[in-house]
């Protein structure tokens, strides 16, 4: 048996997505930007996308939702553009983001910190989320934009967004939002947030991988990061990605429609599959069931290091993540669980499953068995977790 | 960077199946007692390295036979990613049967070139090789608990960079002989910094007593105070064998006054004239300009910026480097 459980790194597309996408390879594969036939044939498809995109997610019709290649290209853009924008060309010169973004946003604001930017990266508490007090406090007359995610990518937690959005109102300070992990979670919607900007990647939904969104709101100006031609407006150049754009559009309307589904069915599998993993001794998970999308555990488990336990998982056909250091290509360690600080020791230990609504309940009872045993055995080898009687008599 | 860099999410492909097959089934996992000890007739030696809050931690067990010294059983635990799993493994096998004073000489090269398949390609990937470094750390900790001496006492040099055993002595005798400026340079003559890269500068995977970046500062001033004590050195024994080009400014200026007072002030003084340095500058093309200001009746001699100019260029020149330019202001 092989069983996903690492939704929030990518997910599966749905057949019914993929069965829209094929048309728009072999047959109708014009460039929509040309007057002729072969490419005006995509426009009906391209308008329902587009209709599907803006549904899913309440944007009014005078807003924009620019295609992107994904949404680090969204995050970049925001970010960078702001600085060309209103930070190069004004008096402002502080950005307000939290220590938890995506590397696409943090990394982002690290290399304007470069340029001379002031940065305010808020810290959070041991469940990983903002003080929107915190955020009262930082905001000043210089502060161009505040860059805060919907949901944590790590933990799954939930940030105050819509407090958030109506501190930047009041205030008169832009707003972005990474919505990647969000968008086919819990309900997103851009009125109610006040949100300026909003990233999302339609990989993180069922949809294809390559293909992403911006949400700017009507009035916004925001220049270009990719220049060249008149595509979208002229807000971001390069040939369409039809085929990923209709695909976006269908995996956007139908996690919509499955947003009941995820609340019950998908949030019954990931508690059953945290109850029983805490069953464990000496384990625990980082934030609340409500807290949280309903598809995301983040749980430590004492004495195993991250990287041998997906090592285990995988050896059974379990695909998870972990952010611990040694997993990593560069051995660096996970600023996500360092900013939580919980403990210390999650940093490398923790283990992350994520669900999707294509989880079944028998991979739910798989994975509980599978991540026990591996639980057992490398908790027998661990040299600091001392609770493994039966592995501890000694062979001699 | 290159081809095979640019797809990531390989660490798993590149252990070597020996490592793997350590990962899903150690040998030596688990513990001695005394009671095992005393049914071997040795003694029990228990050492400990790392901690959890590190990412890597490993406890080493050995039954030592007190009278040869003999390791007759070795056992450990870990936590650890795969990788310091298979190391620790395969490190606890190497010490079987070896006297505790050959145990300690087993390095972490060592462990990881027990678990190549094949002599030639590595058995982890670089960034893992520094999982092998607490395998000998431990025994060390385990050698010095059993001698009653320090750890420390084992290491007759201080190594920079472990994953590559390369020392403190190494890299600074390196930089030196090859004029190294650069911390890839260092890496690539001597592969320290190649690995882990906690060596390199601060804020790597692990803190680290010694980085890269400083020693290559700090051997870096070091060549160049001796350079300077060798300049200062051969001008006080009277026989300037350093290049003219070379000289620090004060010295330049030092040698350019004395040609002057020696050779072209007392031809201008006997015209009523004078000059002075006011400044001298160096080019990055070796060209060391030296600035001048005619006095008395030199300046407005319709000469100073054509015949005496040339002389006094000529004469320095020739007298010190070619690369000598006078710029009159």
């Amino acid at each position: 048996m092989r069983v996903y459980l690492d939704n929030n790194a990518t997910t599966i597309v749905d057949p019914k997505v993929f069965a829209e996408m094929v048309p728009y390879f072999c047959q109708m594969y014009g460039n929509p930007n040309s007057l002729h036939q072969f490419g005006s044939e995509s426009h009906p498809a391209l308008r329902a996308a587009m209709d599907q995109l803006y549904a899913g997610i309440n944007a009014s019709d005078d807003d924009d939702i620019v295609i992107t290649s994904c949404a680090t290209e969204s995050n970049n853009w925001v970010i960078k553009s702001i600085y060309n924008d209103t930070i190069l060309n004004g008096d402002k010169n502080h950005i307000i983001t939290s220590e938890v973004e995506h590397p696409a946003v943090g990394a982002s604001c690290k290399f304007l910190e470069s340029l001379g930017v002031n940065v305010t990266y808020l810290p959070v508490n041991s469940d990983g989320v903002i003080n929107v007090e915190d955020l009262k406090n930082a905001i000043t007359d210089k502060t161009a934009l505040v860059s805060i995610m919907w949901a944590n990518n790590e933990t799954g937690m939930i940030f105050p967004i819509e407090e958030i959005g109506a501190i930047c109102k009041e205030r008169g300070v832009l707003f972005h939002t990474d919505a990647v992990q969000a968008i086919g979670k819990i309900p997103v919607d851009v009125q109610k947030a006040h949100v300026d900007f909003l990233s999302f990647s339609a990989h993180k939904f069922h949809g294809p991988k390559g293909v992403g969104g911006l949400y700017i709101r009507n009035g916004q100006t925001l220049s270009p990061f990719f220049h060249g031609g008149e595509h979208m407006g002229g807000r971001r150049s390069g040939t369409l990605n039809v085929a990923g754009i209709v695909g976006m559009g269908k995996a956007m309307e139908l996690a919509v429609e499955a947003l009941d589904f995820e609340k019950s069915n998908v949030r019954r599998l990931r508690d059953k599959l945290e109850d029983a993993l805490l069953q464990i001794p000496e384990t625990f998970v980082v934030g609340t069931k409500e807290q949280r999308v309903p598809n995301t555990i983040l749980i430590s488990v004492k004495g195993i290091e991250g990287e041998a336990m997906l090592w285990d998982l995988n050896q059974n056909g379990i695909g998870a993540s972990t952010g611990s250091a040694c997993a990593s290509e560069a051995l660096e360690s996970n600023p996500v669980m360092e900013a939580i600080g919980a403990e210390a020791d999650l940093a490398h230990t923790a283990l992350r499953l994520s669900l999707s609504r294509f989880t079944t309940e028998a991979e739910v009872d798989f994975a509980i068995e599978v991540i026990n045993k591996a639980v057992l055995r490398l908790r027998a080898i661990s040299s600091t977790y001392a609770y493994a009687p039966e592995w501890h008599v000694s062979k001699l | 960077m290159g081809k095979n860099s640019l797809i990531g999410g390989s660490i798993w492909e590149e252990y070597s199946q020996k490592v793997q097959d350590l990962m899903n089934n150690p040998k030596n996992m688990g513990e001695l007692t005394e009671e095992d000890a005393k049914n071997m007739g040795g003694k029990l030696v228990v050492a400990d390295f790392g901690a959890e809050s590190c990412g890597d931690a490993v406890r080493l067990y050995w039954v030592v036979d007190e009278a040869t010294e003999v390791i007759k059983a070795a056992k450990f635990k870990s936590f650890g990613c795969g990788t310091a799993i298979a190391s620790s493994d395969t490190m606890a096998e190497l010490c079987i049967g070896k006297t505790v004073s050959e145990a300690v000489k087993i390095t972490n090269i060592d462990v990881e070139k027990a678990m190549r398949d094949t002599p030639d390609i590595p058995a982890v990937p670089p960034q893992k090789m520094h999982c092998s470094v607490m395998a000998y750390d431990v025994i060390k900790a385990a050698a010095a608990s059993f001698k009653g001496v320090d750890a420390a006492s084992f290491e007759d040099e201080i190594i920079v960079c472990e994953c590559a055993r390369v020392s403190l002595g190494t890299i600074k005798e390196v930089i030196r002989l090859n004029n190294l400026t650069t911390v890839e340079e260092i890496t690539n003559y001597t592969k320290a910094g190649a690995f882990c890269k906690s060596c390199v500068k601060p804020g790597g995977h692990e803190e680290k007593e010694y980085y890269l970046v400083d020693i290559l500062r700090d051997t870096r001033a070091e060549m160049e105070h001796d350079r300077l004590l060798a300049i200062s050195n051969a001008q006080i024994e009277g026989h300037s064998s350093v290049d003219f080009d070379d000289l620090t400014v004060v010295k330049k200026f030092q040698q350019i006054e004395a040609v002057i007072d020696e050779n072209i002030r007392p031809m201008l003084v006997m015209d009523g004239g004078n000059l002075e340095i006011l400044d001298i500058k160096e080019g990055d093309d070796k060209v060391t300009d030296v600035y001048i200001r005619y006095l008395g009746a030199c300046s407005g001699c319709a000469s100073s910026s054509t015949g005496t100019l040339f002389a006094i260029e000529s004469v320095l020149q020739e007298k010190l480097s070619k690369n000598i330019r006078i710029l009159p202001i």
